[in-house]
């Protein structure tokens, strides 16, 4: 058998291979990122990662923490459900990632957050806003609001417009939008409102027009669509064909460069929810979008400014607990408070999520215009 | 006529829209199978690769800080105003150009594989799907693409003097997608049974070795063959990106089965059936949406297609072959 020795000279040289990684990751910090960099929500992680990637260049250049430089570690999950787990076990078994940031998406957090949990890795996720996400375990965090609060603020901005009557156009398959779908359900018929159709969907239909028929003859005064930002496109685009003039709301899930060359004016006079703009006049905001513009050559939206803010504080927590230990680093993370980040003022509560605020934006002219900011 | 009634024929509309753009589709993978008993998995992404022509040579906005030949082109291409004749030629373009890959990919994958079992085939082409679909992520990019506008889009309006009815939506690209499918149906079948070449088909479907013995180049009916089928799919891009300007490169996936569905409902190899099949499923499709729950749209769909194979196992107009023992 000529395999033989080649497998024993294999086995004899692992041992070696091992220790020469592990003497490698005491220099460096490891930190594994998944994110969607191609895929359905391509968008989402190609901002996110731009945002995270600006920031350990701009940490490292500053020397690193502890006399120690970064190396981030990225893994596209192709925006497939299935594949967060696979690469995350990567990234913590493989390549020693000392804690994961990512997704933006909840319903891939979801996945990979118990393999962070069963391996005592602190995961932090920049935008997933499904309450669920960190239920799964005291090593899961999020630096983003949470699905009641967005939802909530939504509801409670279309009773403030004067909307009675609301239509849902719902992602099944997405976590995080039923979730918004549920909690702006709860608030608004505890509040007056009534819903008059509680349409459905599915991630990566195109045609929408059956489920807009059956809403137009309800006559709403508003469509809440808390979709991704490529459904909602051509959601906005047919129902303007089918003759529905009423306003679309929705969340933060709207946010992506496509949303708007796909729909042109089609969402005009519309309004959603999210956590950052580019048009804020603080002088932090301002410094941040303009190393952004400088390094990719486009305004960072709202994914970019998050996932800038994660890695950020995952190296504020990494100095305060003076070293990557998993389990001292969890606590330095949940005791993380009034951090001044790009997003707002961040203070991780007892469930690890972060209480912060929300802004609501309006779309005009086929360009987003920030109305206004909603506290906690 | 009631509320009711209109929401009815609405969604009846809406259903016979979406069965359009599955027939279109279905047509070339029914025709490829019904020549070569071969199905022909890479179809879908042939279909996605038409979509993505129409956006190369029409789409200058995004091409505008190129320089070079291409960029030129694809200027005055864009220059053209809105309308039919725009259509048209993104059609023919998008058709030739998909025509000559689906020929390109019988020639390389398909054709040195060709004495082999079948199923060899049957994973090349799984094999060619996948090459497609991450051959067009790594060259454009996984987000999706606003495709150009080749036509305005407005809603037909319908007289008030027509009562309650005016209330009806029909687009129109919806009209265009409808008249090409049942155009490039009657020229098919036209093709298959009235020409030398459809007869070549025909007979290649029945024995290859006969027909080669015969006098018929195998090779060149089998590359028609493709080249047919691919342009159908190239054509199936560009009309609905024309109603669903958002284009990608993994949006052939999900069209691509539902087509093969479809072509499966109405007798695989069948050309009308093809396009029967299709409309049905748009329309069961819909009307699940519109009146049951979006949840269960493909389970239905599905559930129609095992209903129906039970009852006809060849489909709804497809023959059923006895084979001697």
């Amino acid at each position: 058998m000529r395999i033989l020795p080649i497998l024993k000279h294999a086995l004899c040289s692992l041992p070696l291979f091992l220790t020469a990684t592990a003497a490698f990751a005491q220099n460096e910090i490891i930190v594994g990122e998944f994110a969607s960099l191609t895929g359905g929500s391509a968008s989402f992680g190609q901002s996110s990662h731009k945002g995270t990637q600006l920031a350990i260049d701009e940490l490292n250049a500053a020397g690193g923490v502890l006399g120690r430089k970064f190396k981030l570690i990225t893994e596209d999950d192709q925006s497939l459900a299935g594949q967060p787990a696979t690469i995350v076990r990567k990234l913590i078994t493989q390549d020693k990632a000392i804690a994961i940031l990512g997704e933006v998406a909840s319903s891939k957090s979801l996945e990979a957050a118990p393999i962070c949990q069963q391996n005592n890795i602190p995961m932090i996720s920049p935008a997933s806003t499904n309450p669920k996400v960190t239920e799964v375990g005291n090593y899961v965090f999020r630096i983003c609001f949470i699905d009641p609060f967005q939802g909530t603020v939504m509801s409670k901005f279309a009773l403030g417009k004067g909307y009675k009557k609301v239509a849902l156009l719902t992602d099944v398959k997405q976590d995080y939008s039923v979730g918004l779908s549920e909690f702006f359900v709860k608030h608004f018929t505890a509040n007056g409102g009534a819903i008059v159709k509680d349409q459905k969907f599915s991630t990566g239909d195109k045609d929408f027009k059956a489920q807009l028929t059956s809403i137009k003859t309800t006559k709403p005064d508003a469509i809440f669509v808390p979709g991704y930002y490529g459904e909602v496109a051509l959601i906005a685009k047919q129902a303007r064909q089918l003759g529905i003039k009423v306003p679309l709301l929705g969340g933060d899930g709207w946010v992506g460069d496509s949303l708007l060359k796909v729909a042109g004016n089609s969402l005009d006079g519309c309004f959603f929810s999210s956590h950052f703009s580019a048009e804020d006049k603080t002088p932090a905001v301002q410094d941040f979008v303009k190393k952004y513009q400088a390094k990719y050559g486009q305004a960072p939206d709202d994914m970019g400014a998050l996932g800038y803010d994660s890695a950020m504080i995952l190296a504020d927590a990494i100095k305060r607990a003076g070293g990557t230990d998993g389990a001292k680093l969890r606590d330095a993370i949940a005791a993380t408070k009034d951090y001044k980040a790009i997003t707002g003022v961040i203070t991780i509560d007892e469930k690890r999520n972060a209480s912060k605020s929300a802004v609501i934006m309006a779309i005009e002219n086929a360009g987003f215009k920030f109305l206004e900011t909603v506290a906690p | 006529m009631s509320p009711q009634t209109i929401e009815f024929i609405q969604q009846l509309i809406n259903g016979l829209s979406q069965g359009a753009i599955y027939a279109l589709i279905a047509l070339g993978y029914t025709m490829v199978f019904g020549v070569l008993r071969f199905i022909n998995f890479a179809h879908g992404d042939l279909y996605m690769i038409g979509g993505f022509a129409g956006w190369m040579l029409f789409a200058a906005p995004e091409n505008e800080a190129k320089t070079g030949m291409w960029a030129s082109l694809s200027r005055s291409f864009a220059a053209i105003p809105p309308g039919m004749p725009k259509v048209l030629l993104a059609l023919a373009l998008a058709m030739m150009f998909c025509a000559a890959l689906g020929m390109l990919i019988e020639w390389l994958c398909y054709r040195p594989l060709r004495q082999r079992p079948r199923i060899t085939v049957l994973i090349t082409a799984i094999g060619v799907s996948l090459f497609l679909e991450s051959f067009g992520q790594y060259i454009w990019g996984a987000a999706p693409k606003s495709f150009p506008t080749l036509i305005e889009d407005p809603a037909i309006t319908i007289p008030e003097t027509w009562g309650s009815i005016s209330t009806l939506t029909v687009l129109t690209s919806q009209v265009i997608i409808f008249c090409t499918t049942l155009g490039l149906l009657a020229l098919l079948t036209f093709i298959v049974l009235k020409t030398k070449i459809g007869m070549a088909m025909r007979a290649l479907a029945f024995n290859q070795t006969a027909c080669a013995l015969m006098g018929v180049n195998v090779n060149l009916i089998i590359a028609f063959t493709f080249g047919l089928g691919s342009a159908l799919a190239g054509a199936a891009g560009i009309l609905t990106s024309i109603q669903q300007p958002s284009i990608d490169p993994l949006m052939g996936i999900l069209p691509g089965l539902k087509a093969f569905v479809a072509a499966v409902l109405g007798g695989i190899g069948n050309l009308a059936g093809a396009v029967l099949g299709a409309f049905l499923l748009g329309v069961v499709e819909t009307m699940v949406i519109g009146y049951v729950s979006p949840t269960y749209k493909d389970a239905v769909a599905f559930g129609v297609l095992i209903f129906i194979l039970l009852l006809r196992p060849a489909g709804l107009l497809g023959k059923n072959v006895r084979e001697k023992v």
